[in-house]
């Protein structure tokens, strides 16, 4: 079941992503004044809304795994955490890819580039402590808990480094403005290419907690062969 | 109370050992000393840069003691006895996080003393904003070195670990820290803007240290 639903979102965002695409490039106009550059954003925005909706399903679930001792949970966890990342990673290339054309800069510590990058190193360290830790009940404890300190975290990085520092444009899309900021066409395309990004992120993460979940029970074959021996 | 007995347990080994103020007390005067080489130490320059730099150098030399803490516990499996008696797991990462507290203190004492030194600075013009901005970053910085000095303590290369976990979970303090910082070192008014700093160091320690106490028996006992 859970391999037909990977399959399945991954086939219906690559059609997403494809008649997006073609919306993209073919339909939509250039912005009046950023020009072509500004169709990034369909993939920025998304991929950081992503992430970030990710690193805070991981908190439920781990906070599931140490109510439960379910290992699925700690399974989904890792997973979504790591398919997180890598969205955290897209969303800051693709922003200083544009930073690189509007700004003239790569990079700029402003507070909501700061904030991701931050957001970046604390699961990256989550990575490195599961890769650490051998015993398996050991490794969904601790990462548990390096979940719940991370999430709660990023709440408080966010607002600090909001008060710091903010050069980010702000937002353009209407459920944060309440309208006006952006073309009903182009936020189309945009609700799409979440949607598109969102299954890709869903497809990845069910692989990887399969994946997971082998992984556990060769290391406890491997165990008990050792034990055995 | 029974916290305060793993502090006085771990200050009295300190004091006999002096391991870790030995060697985070000379790894701050040494961070202070690379720092001149860094950049030119001129009185503008050090009134701008000033808090950063001491913030760095506390955590820097404050990784050093939080490893230590509960590693100091595995030779004689003295972390198992603790765990095994009537002390909670809450118990013993508080104690540590006090004995850290009152080590990091003394640390940041010594490099105040050696900062006002090498680069000139008169850092005692508002003592007591200062003290008090000091104990409450500080404890910040120790309960959360406390919690992942025990969660790391039985993992591969611990001491990378610690800061490589703390460091950037420990930005949203250090940034307050440091604004506040350099506006007591340069001796400037308080606005009601510069008090939202006091709020997030303040909410910091609050929240992590209600983490700790709820997490203390998820990372020591399982």
């Amino acid at each position: 079941m859970r391999e037909k639903v990977a399959i399945g979102s991954a086939v219906a965002a690559a059609g997403l992503l494809t008649y997006n695409l073609y919306r993209m490039f073919m339909v939509l106009p250039d912005e009046a004044l950023q020009g072509a550059i500004y169709r990034i954003l369909f993939f920025h925005a998304p991929a950081a809304l992503v992430g970030m909706v990710g690193y805070f399903v991981a908190l439920t679930f781990s906070i599931l795994y140490l109510s439960s001792k379910n290992f699925l949970y700690d399974s989904l966890a890792a997973s979504l955490v790591e398919v997180s990342l890598v969205f955290s990673v897209v969303n800051i290339v693709t922003g200083s890819i544009w930073a690189r054309i509007i700004w003239g800069i790569w990079w700029t510590w402003d507070y909501r580039l700061t904030s991701a990058l931050v957001c970046i190193l604390i699961f990256f360290g989550y990575l490195i402590m599961r890769r650490a830790i051998d015993e398996p009940t050991q490794r969904a404890r601790l990462s548990a808990a390096l979940c719940i300190f991370g999430c709660v975290d990023v709440v408080i990085v966010y607002k600090s480094i909001e008060w710091f520092r903010n050069q980010h444009p702000g937002p353009v899309l209407d459920f944060r403005t309440g309208g006006g900021h952006m073309d009903p066409a182009m936020q189309t395309v945009f609700g799409l290419s979440f949607l598109a990004i969102l299954l890709i992120a869903l497809s990845l993460v069910l692989i990887r907690t399969r994946q997971e979940a082998l992984a556990r029970e060769i290391d406890s074959l491997r165990r008990l062969a050792h034990t055995a021996a | 109370m029974r916290a305060l007995l793993v502090a006085r347990k771990d200050l009295a080994v300190e004091l006999r050992t002096k391991e870790s103020l030995n060697a985070a007390g000379a790894f701050a005067v040494v961070i202070l000393l690379l720092f001149s080489f860094a950049f030119d130490p001129g009185p503008e320059m050090i009134h701008e840069i000033g808090g950063g730099l001491l913030w760095l150098v506390f955590v820097f030399a404050g990784a050093l003691v939080f490893n230590r803490g509960f590693a100091r516990e595995l030779p004689n499996d003295c972390l198992d006895t603790l765990l095994v008696s009537p002390l909670s797991a809450a118990d013993l990462i508080l104690g540590k996080a006090i004995s850290n507290f009152l080590l990091l203190v003394v640390v940041e004492l010594i490099s105040l003393f050696v900062f006002g030194i090498f680069y000139s600075v008169r850092w005692a013009v508002r003592p007591w904003e200062l003290a008090l901005l000091f104990l409450l970053a500080t404890w910040g910085i120790s309960i959360l070195g406390s919690v992942f000095g025990a969660l790391t303590v039985n993992l591969r290369l611990r001491e990378l670990m610690v800061p490589v976990i703390i460091y950037p979970l420990l930005i949203p303090l250090l940034i307050a820290t440091i604004e506040l910082t350099n506006l007591l070192l340069t001796n400037q008014p308080l606005t009601a803007s510069d008090f939202l700093w006091v709020k997030i160091i303040v909410v910091f320690d609050l929240v992590f240290t209600a983490l700790a106490v709820l997490l203390a028996d998820t990372i020591l006992v399982g």
